[in-house]
């Protein structure tokens, strides 16, 4: 497969961290929407927006492999603080989305020091329950959060002052897409940092990284700290442009669904979840008229089939046929060896 | 014991104890390691050889005892500070990153041991240093030309070499090989302890070693363990000699020394 | 003072409740490191076994019973046989998505078939009202449960500490590859232990309708109790899930009785607290 013609360690590696052309063609489909369909920016944001909460479990789940049932916790602390900024007099989107995302990366902080200390079903437990906790906590304490009914009386100011979040969608989507474009590429940068490498190593044999002198727990605590604050930014992009947040961007219906979207498209692949997020969101949008239940009914078959058949998800399947086709073109013809 | 005394002691263990439960598996192990020699540790199966390591390292605690490498008391220190310290391990039975890269393997590594694996912000290709040197690791242990492949891909015999090359990356002053050979054909096995005896001098190495030939020949003492507890040390000729050593490895049931 | 008691009373019903739905998963979570997160929609399949005997055939509450336990039982056995057992060696994750797949599809059937409201029971006469004793009032159908549940688990532990099953099971429990050494075969033994976890499981959802009450969401809601139960008892171990179910139990009718406002948090809480003391549980070896 790698035949050894590059000389030198280096070359390998910087071929891994360059831009493929297959992403640069990704990430200017993404513009499509604009010119292709115009009717459909508003869910065109929304699939930006579960992207980019996708992203932010891909980096603990899919390059760290730590597990998480309940990571709508930091999305919702990110949609909640969003929103009441702005119910509280102050809708600047820019700054609100850094307040947010410094809510959520502190809770995240906070956390990740109980996330580090443990694995396996524990793992699965703690974030289950801290995920509970907090929407149990946020229904509780109706007084600041509108309790069931959810936030009233969002409003977000324009964007820079001056480009109003118009009702097609066209701001919030630019709005969107931007955040997500430079916090992947941003996500990206870490993967292929050396600090990327650790976490590759943590998820690969956690167990042996002390034995090379690693901080493990300190590692863990900083990736987990990074994708909250992600996800708290996904959280009050939902909120700005959609003026409204409810319990259900606590719930573990919403950890479910972000799981789903990263397995369906591939964990640990940085696109996988991207795509992931667009196939289950335009499929939402498109079954919307079915009754919520019956949608889980098929998510949940999905979730089996996917589990059973497509253990990589989608970009690993494709991954894999892709590498079959090529050993298949090259046994045909008897080549003599490179 | 008064030769060696004069010398530093590179690791020492005092008074270790530890159980599972019923079973005792360190009882009061007192051991010195002089600096820079070669020490080979053998013992029936079962004896507490890889336990011993584990203590040593941190990956159990003792219940009583101290550890002390050079004249710093560890015992209380985490194993990856052990690590940064010099003190490292291998292992047994592979504990490897099956989808990482050799080359990915030891330069994460090297990168710990220089602490920059917590840079985020820079990419590691910048790195040239780092990837370098574990480059040179591995063409030391001759996988260089295997470096990119992931580990989950590579020959058994590579992979056990693999499993040195990462210890060799945290620049280790005391190297501690859990049967660095286990499963390794014959003919591998010597090549594999030739790259250990080639070390430099200035790392201490206790190895674990069933092959009495190969202890013999790399090993200049040897420390046997049954029990948990340590029956004696000695030069491989002391050792050979030994009729108690003998009688352990014949399966006889003489538990001498051990209580 | 009264009060206190009535508290403790129900709470030790619902701890009851709680024990029966969880001992399953404990035991099999210990042998096989198998994370079932399907364990309560078994109950729920219990549940509605019992419903539709007697709404839809007439059948007497208790003649129901053991019908729930063997037809979730049955049930439980083909998806293990045709599902879970790929998945023994494939880690976590995977073991979590496969079963929160069967716990939507689950959830999904149950409200095709009998809609999304609560089911209506009609419970025997003899089992409705309450018993006067040394100046309270304790409800016939709770001390009934209490009973049975207590009946249960006298059963159970005498099951495992003293039948050559029992035996097994422990052996499993402890070490798996010691088990299989020892001749033990592990995977008939796990089969037919998840059989009767899971028609325990069954049973204790059809006893949970008149208390709890049940509709399709039943399968998630009390999954995270369960899962507390198994967390705090430790893997494995019926002790420890019994005297875990009763601390859940009572703890959270206290939160639901003194502090209505905070009491859906307090269990969350103690659990967190608890994992983060003890993480092998109460009375967990891990
Ligand atoms: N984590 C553990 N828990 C219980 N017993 C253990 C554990 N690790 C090792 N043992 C037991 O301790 C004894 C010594 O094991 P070990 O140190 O691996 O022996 P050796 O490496 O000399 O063959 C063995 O009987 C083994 O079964
Ligand atoms: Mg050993």
């Amino acid at each position: 497969m790698t035949t050894q013609t590059i000389s030198g360690p280096h070359a390998v590696l910087q071929a891994q961290a360059r831009w493929r052309t297959a992403e640069i063609a990704f990430w200017l489909a993404t513009l499509l929407p604009f010119v292709l369909a115009p009717d459909y920016l508003v869910l065109a944001s929304q699939v930006a927006i579960a992207a980019l909460f996708v992203l932010s479990l891909d980096l603990i789940l899919g390059f760290s492999g730590i597990i998480s049932l309940g990571h709508a916790a930091y999305f919702g602390v990110g949609a909640y603080t969003a929103g009441l900024i702005s119910v509280h007099g102050w809708g600047e989107p820019l700054s609100g989305l850094v307040i947010a995302g410094t809510a959520s990366g502190i809770l995240g902080y906070v956390t990740s020091f109980i996330i580090a200390r443990f694995r396996h079903l524990a793992l699965i437990m703690i974030t289950l329950g801290l995920g509970l906790l907090l929407q149990e906590a946020a229904n509780a304490a109706s007084w600041l959060t509108g309790g069931f009914d959810g936030l009233q009386g969002i409003h977000t100011w324009p964007l820079f002052g001056r480009i109003d979040f118009d009702l097609y969608g066209y701001t919030a989507y630019s709005y969107a897409l931007a955040v997500l474009f430079v916090v992947f590429v941003a996500a990206r940068r870490i993967i292929h940092s050396p600090f990327g490498l650790a976490l590759r190593g943590i998820r690969e044999n956690g167990a042996r990284m002390p034995a090379i002198g690693a901080p493990t727990h300190s590692h863990i605590r900083t990736i987990y700290t990074i994708a909250a604050v992600i996800a708290g930014l996904a959280g009050a992009l939902l909120s700005q442009t959609t003026a409204t947040v409810s319990l259900e961007a606590l719930g573990f219906q919403r950890s479910a669904d972000v799981l789903v979207m990263l397995i369906l498209g591939g964990a640990g692949r940085l696109y996988g979840g991207l795509i992931g997020a667009v196939v289950y969101m335009v499929a939402r949008d498109q079954f919307s008229g079915l009754n919520p239940q019956f949608w889980y009914f098929w998510i949940g078959l999905l979730l089996i089939g996917v589990v059973m058949f497509l253990p990589n998800g989608i970009l690993g399947g494709l991954a894999f046929a892709a590498e079959r086709l090529k050993s298949a073109a090259r046994k045909r013809p008897p080549v003599s060896a490179p | 014991m008064s030769a060696t005394a004069a010398r530093m002691t590179a690791l020492s263990t005092r008074g270790v104890n530890k159980r599972f439960g019923s079973l005792v598996v360190a009882a009061d192990v007192e051991i010195d390691l002089p600096a820079g020699v070669r020490y080979a540790l053998i013992g029936p199966n079962g004896a507490g050889k890889t336990t011993l390591i584990n203590l040593m390292t941190g990956m159990l605690r003792p219940d009583a005892g101290h550890i002390l490498l050079g004249d710093d008391d560890i015992t209380a220190l985490p194993p990856q500070a052990r690590v940064r310290r010099g003190l490292v391990r291998t292992y047994q039975i592979n504990s490897l990153f099956p989808y990482l890269s050799a080359l990915e393997s030891v330069t994460l590594a090297v990168c710990e041991r220089r602490g920059v694996a917590r840079t985020w912000w820079r990419p590691l290709t910048a790195y040239r240093d780092e990837v370098d040197e574990a480059y040179g690791i591995l063409g030391t242990l001759n996988l260089a030309a295997v470096c990119h492949r992931p580990t989950r891909e590579l020959a058994y015999g590579q992979q056990r070499l693999l499993e040195i090359a990462l210890a060799l990356a945290a620049r280790p002053k005391v190297l501690l090989l859990d049967e660095p050979a286990a499963g390794v054909p014959r003919d591998e096995s010597n090549d594999l302890f030739a790259a250990i005896a080639g070390l430099s001098r200035d790392i201490t190495v206790l190895f674990i070693e069933h092959d009495m030939e190969l202890v013999f020949r790399f090993a200049s003492r040897v420390i046997v363990m049954v029990g948990g507890g340590v029956l004696t040390e000695g030069t491989p000729a002391e050792i050979a000699a030994d009729e108690r050593v003998r009688a352990v490895y014949l399966g006889e049931r003489q538990r001498v020394g051990a209580r | 003072m009264l009060p206190v008691l009535g508290m403790l009373f129900d709470g030790v019903a619902y701890g009851m409740l709680l024990f029966l739905m969880s001992v399953g998963l404990s035991v099999t979570l210990g042998m096989m490191n198998f994370v079932n997160l399907a364990h309560c929609s078994f109950a729920m399949l219990g549940g509605y076994v019992t419903v539709t005997l007697m709404n839809d055939a007439g059948w007497p509450f208790f003649a129901t019973l053991p019908i729930a336990f063997v037809a979730v039982a049955a049930a439980s056995v083909v998806l293990e046989r045709v599902f879970f057992r790929r998945f023994y060696h494939a880690g976590e994750l995977p073991q979590c998505l496969l079963t929160i797949g069967i716990v939507f599809v689950s959830i999904a059937a149950a409200a095709y078939i009998y809609g999304t409201d609560q089911q209506p029971v009609q419970l025997p006469d003899y089992l409705q009202g309450s018993l006067h004793l040394m100046g309270l009032d304790f409800a016939v159908y709770r001390l009934v449960l209490i009973a049975i549940a207590l009946a249960i688990t006298v059963l159970l532990v005498v099951t495992v500490e003293a039948t050559r099953f029992g035996a097994k099971v422990r052996a499993a429990v402890n070490n798996q590859r010691m088990a299989r050494g020892l001749g033990i075969d592990v995977d008939t033994l796990f089969a037919v232990t998840f059989a009767l976890g899971s028609g325990l499981a069954g049973l204790g959802g059809a006893l949970a309708i008149a208390m709890l009450g049940l509709d399709p969401s039943f399968a998630l809601t009390y999954l995270i109790y369960v899962l507390i139960v198994v967390a705090v008892g430790g893997l494995g171990s019926i002790a420890g899930s019994f005297a875990a179910a009763m601390l859940l139990g009572v703890v959270d009718m206290a939160g639901k009785y003194y502090i209505p406002a905070f009491g859906s948090i307090l269990i969350y809480v103690v659990m967190l607290a608890m994992i983060m003391a003890r993480p092998a549980g109460l009375f967990g070896r891990r």
